[in-house]
C-alpha cells in the first residue's frame, strides 16, 4: 500500500461518518408540513402569525379560556409564528400547498391577498358569517376599509385592529419653543426649522424601515390632490411620476434634506424611531394609534403619557384633500383558509372570535379593533379616548401610500423611503423607481 | 482494479445511486426552473405561456442591469482585493515567517471558520450610526469629525460589505495559495538566489510563474464565488440603501417569492448562470496560452 492509499483507507471511515450523518440529517428534517408554517391539522384550529405581533395570539389565548372554552373543546388551539419581514413570502409558500393554517394574519400587500381570494384559499367571511348569524358584528366602518383595501365587494378579513394614524407631538417640546400644533404643510416646515434652530431633533422616522417616510408622501398627496388621488394611479389613470404627486415626494425630500429626519435616519428601524420620541429627543413622530400601547407603557415612556399629543396629517395649502379625512387601516387583520373550512370546529372559533375578540382585546391590551363592543369599558385612557374620538368623528377613510401597489411596488418604495428622508433621493427620483416597480408587477 | 472497472455491471452499481441522486436534486431542478423562463405566474395564481417575453423584459429592466452592475462591480474588486491579499499574505507565511507562520496562519484563517450572519451583525455594530454610535463612528467623532450614516449611502454601502468579505475570507485564500507556494521546488528558488534575483525579481519571475496554476485556480474559485454573493449582501443591507446593493442573486430570490413571479426569477437565475460562465471562459482564455508555454 502506497502512502496516498493509506492516508485514503484512513480517510474512509470519516467519510462514511459523514455520508451517514447527510443521511440522518435529511431523515430529520421536516417530514409533514407541520413545521413552522402551522399547516390543516386535522381536529386542531391552527393560528399563525407575526412573531412580532402578541396582541392577537394573547387574545385568542384568553378567550379559549373563557367565552370559547367550548370551541376550544371541540378544536384546541395550536398557535405558530413567523416573524414579519418574511411574512409574505412564507405565507405565498404555504398557500401554493394548500396549507393555510385556519386562521392566519393576512398578507401585509393586498394584492397578494387578491391572488389568495382569486385563487380560492381565503374563506369569504360576508357569506360565512352570514350563515353563523353574526354579520352585524363588524363595524361598517372596519367592513368598508377593509373591502376597499382589497378591491372586493365581499368581506375577506377580520378586523383585529383598527388604527387612525397621524403625527403624535412631545407637548414640552412643543411649548419650550413656542410652537403649536401645525394645522397646515406650511406650519409644520415652520416648527421643523424653528426645533432644528434651536438643535432639537425635529422629526423620529424609521428610515430604514421606509414605511413611516413613505406615509408622509401618501398623506401629502391626500391633502393636496384628495382622497381618491391614489385610486387614479391604481386604475392607471393617472402616474406617480405626473408633476402634482411628485410635488409630494419632492415636499418629503426637501424636508429630509433640511436635516429634519436626524442625522443617521437611513439606519434608524422602528424600536429605535419609537426609542427617539419616548425618550424626548424628537418632537413629532408619525405613527399609526396602535403605538398607543408603547405610549401607555411607563417603563418605555419616559416622557409621560400626558405629554404626548395628537393631530391629524396638515392640510396642504390650497389642496383638495380635507384634514377631516383620516389615514385609517385595519393593521394586519386576520383571514380564514377556505381550504379547510369545517362549520362544526372552525366555525365554532370564528363565530365565538367575531362576538367576543373586541371586547377582550379593548379591555386587556387597550387595542381599539373593528369588532362591534357589547360591554365597552367605561375607565379608557386618555389617549385611547382620543383615538376612539377621531375615529367617530371622521368623515372619510384614507388609505396609505403603497395599499394599492404590487408586492414589487411596496417593496420598492418602502427601501427607498429612507433615501427621501436623509434626501439622497429627490422627489422625482423616487416616484420613477416606484412606478417602474408598479409597472412591471 | 482494471477488471472491476471493466465490468459495466460494477460500474452502474458504483455510480447508479449516486448519479440516480445527482439527478434527482440537481438535474431536474436545473430543467425545471429552465422551464419556467418561459412562463409567468406562480404556484398560487398558476402558472401563462408567455414565450420569450420574460428575457425581452430582463433586458429592459433597468433594475436588473443595476443588479447586474453592482454583481460585476464587487466580483471583481473583491476578487482582486482577496486574491491579492492572499497572495501577500501566503508569500508573507512562506518567504518571512517561515516555520512561524502556525499561529499567524490560524488568527487571519479564523474569521472564514465564523458564520456570516454573526460576522454581519458585527460589521452593524462595527458601523453603527444610529441609534447608539458603533466604535467606528465614535474614532471619527473623536478626531472631530461627524458620524457618517455607512449604511445610509450607497458607496460607503458597497465599501463596508467589500471591508466585510474581505476580512472574512483573505485568510481562506492565504492558506489556499500557501499550499501552491510550498510546492515550488526549493532548489529552483536558491539557483535564483545564486544568479543574483531576489526580493521582487524573485517573486515576478520564479515564483508567481510557478505558481500560476493555483493562482488561476483561486481566481476562478473566488469570481465564481463573489458573482453568486448572497448571505452577506442579506445580512448587512438586505440590498438597500434602495436596491443600491442588490446583486442579481437577491433580486432573483425577491422577484421568485416576495413579488411571486417565479418565470422571471428563473430568468434571472439564467442570467446569472450565463454570466458566471462567460467570465470563468474568459479567464480560461486569457491564461491558457500562458500555461502551455510556462
Amino acid at each position: 500500500m502506497t502512502t496516498a492509499s493509506r492516508r485514503l483507507a484512513r480517510l474512509l471511515p470519516l467519510t462514511a461518518a459523514l455520508g451517514v450523518g447527510a443521511v440522518l440529517l435529511t431523515a430529520c428534517g421536516p417530514a409533514d408540513t407541520g413545521g413552522s408554517g402551522g399547516g390543516n391539522q386535522e381536529g386542531k384550529f391552527t393560528y399563525l402569525g407575526q412573531t412580532e405581533n402578541t396582541t392577537i395570539l394573547n387574545t385568542l389565548e384568553t378567550l379559549k379560556g373563557d367565552q370559547c372554552a367550548a370551541a376550544e373543546e371541540g378544536a384546541p388551539l395550536t398557535a405558530d409564528s413567523i416573524p414579519g419581514t418574511t411574512w409574505d413570502q412564507q405565507l405565498q409558500l404555504v398557500a401554493s400547498q394548500d396549507s393555510l393554517s385556519n386562521l392566519s394574519m393576512a398578507a401585509g400587500t393586498p394584492s397578494l391577498m387578491q391572488d389568495f381570494i382569486d385563487a380560492g384559499q381565503v374563506l369569504n367571511l360576508s357569506d360565512a358569517l352570514e350563515d353563523l348569524g353574526v354579520a352585524d358584528k363588524i363595524l361598517p366602518a372596519a367592513e368598508s376599509t377593509i373591502k376597499s383595501l382589497y378591491g372586493e365587494g365581499d368581506l375577506y378579513a377580520l378586523p383585529t385592529e383598527l388604527n387612525i394614524e397621524g403625527f403624535w407631538y412631545n407637548k414640552q417640546l412643543l411649548a419650550d419653543n413656542g410652537i403649536e400644533a401645525p394645522a397646515t404643510w406650511g406650519d409644520l416646515i415652520a416648527a421643523s426649522d424653528k426645533l432644528l434652530a434651536a438643535g432639537i431633533q425635529p422629526f423620529s422616522a424609521a428610515g430604514k424601515d421606509g414605511w413611516p417616510v413613505t406615509r408622509l408622501v401618501g398623506d401629502y398627496i391626500a391633502r393636496d390632490l384628495g382622497a381618491d388621488a391614489l385610486d387614479q394611479v391604481a386604475s392607471g389613470d393617472a402616474k406617480l411620476t405626473d408633476p402634482e404627486y411628485v410635488a409630494a415626494a419632492d415636499a418629503v425630500a426637501e424636508l429630509g434634506a433640511t436635516g429634519a429626519f436626524g442625522d443617521a435616519v437611513g439606519s434608524v428601524d422602528y424600536n429605535a424611531a419609537m426609542n427617539t420620541f419616548l425618550t424626548g429627543k424628537a418632537a413629532f413622530f408619525y405613527m399609526g394609534s396602535w403605538a398607543l400601547a408603547n405610549f401607555n407603557d411607563e417603563e418605555q415612556n419616559e416622557i409621560g403619557v400626558d405629554n404626548v399629543g395628537f393631530f391629524p396629517f396638515p392640510a396642504v395649502e390650497g389642496g383638495a384633500g380635507s384634514i377631516d379625512e383620516t389615514p385609517a387601516n385595519v393593521g394586519i387583520p386576520v383571514m380564514v383558509s377556505a381550504k379547510n373550512y369545517d362549520e362544526e370546529t372552525t366555525g365554532a372559533w370564528l363565530k365565538c372570535i367575531v362576538e367576543n375578540y373586541g371586547d377582550t382585546v379593548l379591555a386587556e391590551s387597550g387595542v381599539v379593533s373593528g369588532f362591534a363592543l357589547d360591554n365597552p369599558p367605561t375607565d379608557l385612557p386618555e389617549t385611547t379616548q382620543t383615538v376612539q374620538d377621531v375615529i367617530s368623528n371622521a368623515t372619510a377613510g384614507v388609505l396609505w401610500f403603497e395599499a394599492k401597489f404590487t408586492s414589487q411596488g411596496t417593496t420598492v418604495s418602502q427601501q427607498n423611503g429612507g433615501g427621501l428622508a436623509n434626501g439622497t433621493l429627490t422627489g422625482a427620483d423616487f416616484m420613477k423607481l416606484v412606478q417602474d416597480a408598479n409597472d412591471a408587477g | 482494479m482494471d477488471k472491476v472497472l471493466g465490468d459495466k455491471r460494477a460500474i452502474l452499481v458504483l455510480l447508479g445511486p449516486a448519479l440516480l441522486l445527482y439527478t434527482a436534486i440537481m438535474l431536474v431542478p436545473i430543467f425545471w426552473s429552465l422551464g419556467y423562463t418561459v412562463f409567468d405566474g406562480n404556484p398560487i395564481v398558476g402558472f401563462t405561456f408567455t414565450g420569450f417575453d420574460n428575457f425581452a423584459r430582463f433586458f429592459q429592466d433597468p433594475t436588473a442591469w443595476n443588479a447586474v452592475w453592482f454583481t460585476v462591480r464587487y466580483a471583481l474588486v473583491l476578487t482582486v482585493l482577496q486574491v491579492s491579499f492572499g497572495y501577500l499574505l501566503a508569500l508573507l507565511y512562506v518567504f518571512w515567517l517561515k516555520r512561524a507562520s502556525g499561529a499567524i496562519r490560524t488568527i487571519v484563517f479564523f474569521p472564514v471558520v465564523l458564520p456570516t450572519v454573526a460576522v454581519a451583525l458585527l460589521f452593524q455594530k462595527l458601523f453603527e450610526a444610529a441609534p447608539s454610535t458603533g466604535p467606528v463612528n465614535s474614532v471619527l467623532n473623536l478626531f472631530g469629525q461627524d458620524s457618517v450614516d455607512w449604511f445610509g449611502f450607497p458607496t460607503s454601502s458597497f465599501w463596508v460589505i467589500i471591508l466585510l468579505d474581505l476580512w472574512r475570507s483573505m485568510g481562506f485564500y492565504a492558506v489556499l495559495l500557501y499550499a501552491g507556494l510550498i510546492d515550488i521546488p526549493e532548489d529552483i528558488l536558491e539557483s535564483a538566489r545564486l544568479d543574483g534575483a531576489g526580493g521582487w525579481r524573485l517573486v515576478r519571475t520564479i515564483v508567481i510563474p510557478l505558481s500560476l496554476p493555483v493562482l488561476l485556480s483561486s481566481i476562478i474559485f473566488s469570481i465564481n464565488g463573489t458573482l453568486k454573493v448572497f448571505d452577506t449582501v442579506v445580512a448587512l443591507t438586505n440590498g438597500g440603501p434602495g436596491n443600491a446593493t442588490t446583486p442579481l442573486t437577491v433580486y432573483m430570490f425577491r422577484t421568485s417569492f416576495a413579488y411571486g413571479d417565479y418565470g422571471y426569477g428563473s430568468t434571472i437565475a439564467l442570467a446569472l448562470t450565463v454570466l458566471c460562465l462567460l467570465v470563468t471562459l474568459a479567464i480560461f482564455r486569457s491564461t491558457r496560452r500562458d500555461l502551455t508555454k510556462g
